[in-house]
């Protein structure tokens, strides 16, 4: 146990370290920084003023070290677009992105499991192949088209949820949510949906193709000649086991949602980390994008690690194999 | 319950999934064919006029028979843009499939055959690509080239930097799955031997390893394809994709998207309509080749 | 006597005109969003527009564009580079501070620091003096005529309110300083800043203390940003705005036909057009002579733009094709210089073989996609415009961010530009800053080597010209040679063109500017 912990944190760090090289690589070698931060007409003296107190006349592996000294400290920079502190951005745009894939890691457990169930048991039903076909279509159709398709119906025809933005939020301390006012909810509906659809059809098919693969095994089948109840057996035994790997890929999927946020928020003008990164990638905003890309390595990375370490805990399997 | 046993050793191809393999060959064909097959060369400035633009379909009041599926907003012959683009975007979808395969087998290889240091450091590389998801890899690999490039947004470099974005993710799929079979087959006696005779690593490797892996590569590949389309449109979407004067597919939606609320819905809804059912064939044949060469979900033991 | 009564009769006006009026919100949106609150620490006209809301310059512009007294209430040429100043009594901030003449001493002081972005706004002062606490005087480095259209662009803070909250020296990247005015404002103007959230919204509501009698009836205006045209248009469509400014051209038809919608729109005082590259060779051609040093070629290029289709398809008849650099109403316009060559695609072979190139050249051509109306539509037709006669066009079209600094590195060869005369609204701008040689404070954005001698010297005469007459005679002649040598390549004027819904009435201005203290909802 304390053996998996100690190898699953190196590997963590590992990757953390290898993901902040590759941000300073970007940040110190991606378009000069002196060039980017000091005026058109700055003379020679300022900039190499400049360049001295930004740290660039150091050795690499220094500067290296400092980076990840700043890091540590919260220290990201200043954004070259709007000349404020990284740190307070990203703190300000969190909850909108946070909130958003909340939502729609619920919506795809919600939906996901039950039709998954389902088309495990049915594998041959009309319905099953249905849900399949719609699954298909649903990872077939880019996001961005989705995403306009529910504007012009909910949002231009109907006028029934707002086509942008995330309506009233209420502040919580540092928080904001939209979860406290009918506007803030109204505003996560159709965003959320559209997240959703792209981990809703991983997880359904996910649960299916373990379901099917566990209802064949010896210990169900050993069950069923025993005469225990279906209920039992489906409910019980295998959806339990099959649920496994769905917290697995779910957790896995926190981090790509927060990545793949990207898309629906430039859609929906929804106000969190991918539309700030977006606007980052546009206007070459150095500091934005590597910030961005540290917190995105370190929440899958730990969600990852957490995940594994479950994983440990509730799989008997493996928990005597570390034994 | 049956689940178990009706599944069988050999699936023969469905109807729906021979329909699927069939409409995306013809799109691929009619891609790749595009300079002979299309209307005109939307890229050749003889074949357009702006007075042309925004034409609907020629089946609709206005509609011009020279242009079967009408205009987009400079004039072009849509169904001549559309082949094209999706000549562009298949392009850098396979291309993509390409780089990925390439890094992805060549590692995998060398991983499973020598272990050891080269092993785990294949391993944590791969480690780290899994911790950054896709799109966020592709758009930084697109930021920082335009950062590096000044031309980054020409017909000459965006679709180097499509490639290198899209595929430099999909890699560690291959290597993993590569490097497991390398080990199993590196194990056999038959390696054994070929390695005591002397035989140069090249050489095992590619004649004697590489053919048993072939199915699952091509598995994946089939499916990456799709996802590699479908990334190219939607980093197009997103304005760090094709230039608009040699549209793909995602640009095609792109410009068509802002005239989402104007009347002129063909601009937008023909080059969607190929983008879907280009994707969702790919998806489904490859769904189906998955099935067939991954014992583990026919179920059989 | 005359301020009380004033200031009497305002008081009285809001106490009858504000009580039956319910909240009054004007709802609106632009496709990007301001970059800071703080007005030293950019050179954005969309920003100082927004900006103007909230802070009041010395002199302002009025509902016909003209300037009027704002905080300062009159001026005289004491020397000629030393202009005096006179200030408003009884002004306020919003934050209950009184306003005089130290206010603008520190403001302008801020403005003047060297790490404030927009100290180029005011290039000729060079110092500010307090004569009594409602006296200021600016001290100039010489003769200049166009002092006061600057100081329209020039806004004033609080000296208190800097000094409290740290915020005197401008934000700052070079610095490091993360100003509390970038995201914060203490102003005197019509409207109060109640919450700004990059790239969520801005929310302001009406200062009941304005010195200035209200032109209209809103209690807030909420401002909320939305890159994708599409969304923008469905949320007006939708309900959730109440004006969408600019309105991309295409969606003008479905808003005209929509029931409870109205487009409005102007000609804009924003000429687009296209630059050249001067140097010895092209960027896509190393090695070689530049054929665009050759005034048979640029004419050719000119002769080869089908102005009419690119009216008529591209921007929907809603931009006027023009010759000259600039719109009719700036001074420095003739009628005579706004012809455009004509759309004559042999005649340009016949020119381009005539200089020696009948087999065409390459040449790169470059465009912003995000900062003029269908800006890289325009662009894609010219290719086809360039190429059918046997040019081979390398077209890049970028975001603004990243294509200002390449033009302004010189890297085109041709490249799109669009200039509005802002906030000077004169032609001497097009003069000093496109057309003259760069040298010092000259030719800032002429960064391809353009130098054209009879054009050097009218730059330095119009600069210290006092008679209006003598300067705008200048103004005319050097802009015509620019048209006859086609130095430029003039596309058209853009239109301003907004969409509101019915109910909202906002007057619209050539400068682009969104002033909404003369809007009125109902």
């Amino acid at each position: 146990m304390v053996g998996i912990l100690i190898s699953r944190l190196i590997q963590a760090i590992t990757v953390m370290l290898t993901v902040t090289a590759i941000a300073f690589l970007m940040f110190r070698f991606v378009g000069d920084p002196v060039q980017l931060m000091s005026r058109e007409d700055a003379s020679v003296e300022e900039k190499e003023e400049l360049r001295a107190r930004l740290g660039l006349d150091q050795p690499v592996y220094v500067q290296y070290a400092r980076f990840i000294g700043r890091v540590v400290q919260g220290d990201l920079g200043m954004s070259f677009r709007n000349q404020r502190e990284v740190a307070t951005l990203i703190a300000e745009k969190a909850p909108a992105t946070l909130e958003l894939v909340l939502i729609a890691t619920t919506l795809s457990l919600l939906i996901g499991i039950p039709l998954g169930v389902y088309s495990a048991l049915h594998p041959n039903g009309v319905l099953s192949r249905a849900i399949q076909g719609v699954s298909l279509v649903g990872i077939s159709v880019p996001t961005f088209v989705t995403g306009i398709l529910l504007i012009l119906v909910f949002a231009v025809s109907f006028r029934l949820l707002p086509s942008f933005g995330r309506g009233q939020t209420v502040d919580l301390g540092w928080w904001t949510t939209g979860f406290l006012t009918w506007s803030g909810i109204k505003a996560l509906i159709l965003p959320g949906i559209t997240l959703a659809l792209y981990s809703l059809t991983l997880i359904m098919r996910l649960v299916r193709s373990e379901m099917i693969d566990i209802l064949s095994t010896d210990y169900i089948r050993f069950a069923r000649a025993r005469g225990l109840p279906e209920r039992y057996i489906i409910f019980r035994l295998a959806l339990r086991n099959a649920l496994l790997p769905v917290i697995t890929v779910t957790g896995l999927q926190v981090g790509s949602l927060i990545a793949f946020a990207i898309v629906t928020e430039t859609v929906f003008q929804w106000p969190g980390l991918g539309l700030l990164f977006m606007q980052a990638v546009i206007f070459v905003d150095i500091p934005v994008m590597t910030s961005y890309l540290l917190l995105v390595g370190l929440v899958f990375v730990t969600i990852n690690t957490i995940v594994d370490l479950l994983y440990v805990v509730v799989d008997p399997r493996l928990r005597a194999r570390a034994a | 319950m049956k689940t178990g046993t009706i599944r069988r050793k050999r699936l023969p191809m469905p109807p729906y999934v021979m329909a699927a393999a069939l409409v995306g060959l013809a799109i691929i064909l009619a891609a790749i064919l595009s300079p002979l097959i299309s209307p005109v060369d939307p890229t050749d400035n003889a074949s357009f006029n702006l007075i042309d633009a925004e034409l609907p379909p020629s089946w609709l009041e206005g509609g011009d028979p020279r242009y079967l599926l009408g205009t987009d907003n400079q004039g072009r012959d849509l169904l001549s843009a559309i082949l094209y683009g999706a000549r562009i975007s298949i392009l850098i979808g396979a291309g993509a499939v390409l780089l990925a395969a390439t890094i992805g087998v060549s590692l995998g290889l060398l991983a499973g055959y020598l272990g050891g240091w080269v092993d785990a450091l294949v391993m944590r590389i791969a480690d780290v690509f899994l911790s950054l998801p896709t799109i966020l890899l592709a758009l930084l690999v697109a930021g920082i080239a335009r950062a590096v490039i000044p031309d980054a947004d020409s017909v000459f470099w965006a679709p180097i930097i499509l490639i290198a974005a899209i595929g430099i993710n999909e890699w560690v799929q291959y290597a993993r799955t590569v490097r497991a079979a390398t080990m199993v087959e590196a194990s056999r006696d038959y390696v054994r031997a070929v390695r005591i005779m002397g035989l140069p690593m090249p050489s095992i490797l590619f004649r004697h390893i590489l053919p048993n892996v072939i199915g699952p590569i091509l598995v994946i590949s089939t499916i990456n394809l799709a996802a590699a389309v479908l990334t190219e449109a939607t980093l197009s979407f997103l304005g760090v994709g094709m230039p608009p004067d040699y549209p793909s597919l995602g640009t095609l939606i792109r410009i068509g998207n802002e005239y989402a609320f104007s009347g002129i819905w063909w601009i937008t809804v023909f080059p969607a309509v190929t983008l879907v059912s280009l994707v969702l064939a790919t998806n489904i044949t490859g769904d189906w080749l998955r099935d067939r060469f991954n014992p583990k979900l026919r179920g059989s033991k | 006597m005359f301020r009380n009564f004033r200031l009497t009769c305002t008081a009285l006006m809001m106490a009858t005109v504000a009580a039956p009026l319910s909240a009054e919100v004007l709802r609106w949106s632009s496709q990007g969003d301001i970059v800071t609150f703080d007005p030293y620490a950019h050179t954005e006209s969309f920003t100082a527009s927004v900006i103007h809301h909230v802070y009041e310059p010395l002199v302002r512009r009025s509902e016909t564009l003209s300037i009027e007294p704002a905080l300062a209430t009159s001026w005289e040429i004491v020397e000629p580079t030393r202009w005096r100043f006179t200030l408003r009594e009884g002004v306020t901030f919003h934050n209950g501070n009184a306003f005089n003449a130290d206010d603008v001493v520190t403001s302008i002081e801020r403005l003047l620091h060297p790490d404030a972005r927009a100290r180029g706004n005011l290039s000729t002062v060079t110092g500010i003096e307090k004569v009594d606490d409602m006296t200021v005087d600016f001290l100039m480095a010489g003769p200049y005529p166009l002092l006061l259209n600057d100081l329209s662009g020039i806004f004033i803070m609080d000296k208190e309110w800097l000094e409290e909250n740290d915020a005197v020296l401008p934000g700052n990247i070079t610095t490091g300083v993360t100003s509390f005015a970038s995201t914060n404002a203490n102003g005197t103007g019509p409207f109060v800043l109640d919450s700004y959230q990059p790239d969520v919204g801005t929310i302001m509501s009406a200062n009941p203390n304005w010195w200035d009698t209200p032109k209209h009836n809103l209690t807030s205006i909420e401002f909320r940003p939305i890159t994708s045209d599409a969304t923008r248009v469905a949320a007006l469509l939708s309900g959730e705005l109440d004006m969408i400014a600019p309105v991309p051209l295409q969606d003008i038809a479905r808003l005209e036909a929509s029931d409870g919608f109205s487009v409005i729109q102007e000609p804009a005082l924003r000429l687009i057009f296209l630059g050249f590259n001067y140097r010895d060779e092209l960027h896509a051609m190393p090695g070689q002579p530049n054929p665009l040093k050759d005034e048979r070629v640029r004419k050719a290029l000119w002769h080869a733009i089908d102005h009419d289709s690119l009216r008529d398809k591209i921007m929907r008849g809603k931009s006027r094709t023009v010759g000259i650099l600039v719109a009719p109403p700036v001074p420095g316009y003739s009628a005579e210089a706004d012809v455009p060559l004509p759309y004559d695609p042999k005649g340009a072979k016949a020119l381009l073989a005539e200089a020696g190139f009948a087999d065409g050249f390459s040449t790169k051509l470059d465009c912003p996609n995000d900062r003029y109306i269908n800006d890289e539509q325009i662009c894609v037709a010219v290719k086809a415009f360039w190429e059918r006669i046997g040019l081979t066009v390398d077209l890049n079209t970028e975001s603004r961010s990243t294509y200002f600094p390449k033009v302004d590195k010189g890297e085109t060869d041709a490249y799109m530009l669009g200039w509005a005369t802002l906030p000077a609204m004169d032609g001497f701008s097009v003069l000093r800053a496109i057309l003259a040689t760069r040298d010092g404070n000259s030719g800032g954005n002429n960064p391809n080597g353009l130098s054209d001698p009879r054009i050097d010297e009218l730059n330095q005469l119009a600069a210290v010209e006092l008679d209006e007459d003598k300067r705008r005679a200048m103004l005319t002649e050097a802009l015509t040679i620019a048209r006859d040598k086609a130095y430029f390549l003039p596309l058209h004027q853009q239109p301003v063109a907004w969409a509101i819904r019915d109910g909202v009435a906002v007057p619209q201005f050539p400068d682009e500017y969104v002033r909404l203290w003369f809007a009125n909802v109902n």
